[in-house]
């Protein structure tokens, strides 16, 4: 590989990266993958472990399916992918339960339903089926870095104000332990997701007026 | 009897899909801008949640659980970890099979369902199904039951978010909040008056 071709590769993995975590951010934007960024966000703890299991998935999904793109019949692309994912879900799924049972437990099924998160497919469908394989894996990162940025502010906030606490160390501390802080109980509850997402969306398209949508 | 009337009326709202276990958002934000296409789309839902959740519950009793090749005599095999794909491996091939069967005798509802047969595969309400049937440790009838409630259940709040955001084409939302922030709010509201079931009973 010549120098001039490297660093091209640089700046494009670079924007490949960055690019998801605010431009063109997989929640926020293209509405994919939004179903777990709710269901796991009542806790900074869970939504780590979430956002650590579904970035590997994409990476690896993508470097995979780039690899064999040129092998997979455009009439079965959907199985083959399918399969690619599930079988590295069930490898995270494996992982979790053995070395950290108690977050698999809280987990739930939400490990399972990376595999129909349309992050996973969507960037294997619209990116590694046409790119070589490493830009495809940055690409995957880049899109699990830009699910991660969201599911960590929602974690943070939720966890923050609904029960005072930061991954389980008490910042502001509550009324019931004796101290001055009056927990929001609606944080806890699973709509406000909803509510945290949408003013985080509205924060960003404030900050990037061009994301505005013209109809409701 | 009263047993599944209780399973369905809880999987209908209770627990109901989207707006308490928040499974096929993807969808249910992206399709839900006329009551049409909600419909559509929710009859779908339902004849594949229908079909999908008890096969997949044979599949687990008869070949993945603990001991459940003792019928091959081999009672100590467990494959249970290889449910996941099993279970997607099902959904894909029941939606391409009943997309062709459609096709052949009922054109009709073919055309209607048009494109939204195909992503029910990536729905992650139809895999969430299977899931919490298997979680919850169902036995065959309980998941026919299961299958149509969460599926009827998932329908019903579709089309309730279409039905709102026609309206919501009447009314001066701030400018960055437009499209999908405002959606996102309004799911939110939803889902608190659908909490209002949690503590019900039967």
């Amino acid at each position: 590989m010549t120098t001039a071709t490297a660093t091209f590769d640089m700046k494009e993995i670079k924007s490949v990266i960055t690019k998801p975590i605010s431009d063109n951010n997989p929640i926020a934007l293209q509405v994919l993958g939004v179903c777990s960024a709710l269901a796991v966000t009542s806790k900074l703890e869970t939504a780590l472990v979430m956002s650590l299991a579904l970035t590997l998935v994409t990476a690896f999904s993508n470097l995979l399916i780039s690899l064999i793109r040129a092998q997979i019949p455009s009439s079965i692309r959907i199985i083959a992918q399918m399969t690619v994912i599930a079988s590295l879900v069930i490898i995270v799924d494996q992982i979790l339960k053995a070395y950290a049972f108690e977050t698999a437990k809280q987990l739930s099924v939400f490990v399972g339903l990376i595999i129909t998160n349309c992050i996973v497919m969507g960037r294997a469908e619209a990116y590694a089926m046409k790119n070589s394989p490493i830009p495809s894996f940055f690409d995957g990162i880049g899109n699990g870095l830009g699910y991660s940025a969201i599911l960590i502010v929602v974690g943070t906030v939720r966890e923050l104000f609904g029960s005072g606490s930061i991954l389980g160390y008490t910042i502001l501390h509550p009324i019931k332990d004796g101290g001055w802080y009056q927990t929001n109980g609606l944080l806890l509850l699973p709509p406000s997701a909803f509510f945290v997402i949408g003013l985080i969306i509205w924060a960003l398209r404030t900050w990037k007026p061009e994301q505005v949508e013209e109809s409701n | 009897m009263e047993h599944y009337i209780s399973l369905f009326i809880r999987s209908v709202f209770v627990d109901n899909m989207a707006l308490s276990a928040f499974l096929g958002m993807c969808t249910f934000l992206a399709v839900s801008k006329k009551v049409q296409t909600a419909i559509g789309l929710g009859v779908a839902v339902v004849v594949v949640q229908m079909i999908t959740v008890p096969v997949n519950n044979l599949l687990y009793t008869y070949l993945l659980q603990e001991g459940a090749l003792s019928w091959a005599g081999l009672p100590e095999v467990d494959l249970s970890f290889l449910g996941l794909i099993v279970y997607i491996g099902v959904i894909a091939a029941i939606v391409q099979i009943l997309e062709m069967f459609l096709d052949k005798f009922v054109p009709a509802l073919y055309q209607a369902l048009g494109i939204f047969l195909p992503l029910i595969t990536v729905n992650c309400a139809i895999l969430g199904g299977s899931l919490f049937m298997i979680q919850r440790e169902y036995d065959f009838a309980e998941s026919v039951v299961y299958g149509v409630g969460s599926g009827f259940g998932w329908a019903l709040a579709i089309v309730a978010l279409a039905g709102i955001r026609e309206k919501m084409k009447y009314s001066d939302v701030p400018h960055g909040l437009r499209g999908l922030g405002i959606t996102f709010i309004t799911v939110g509201l939803m889902a608190l008056a659908f909490m209002s079931f949690s503590g019900v009973q039967l």
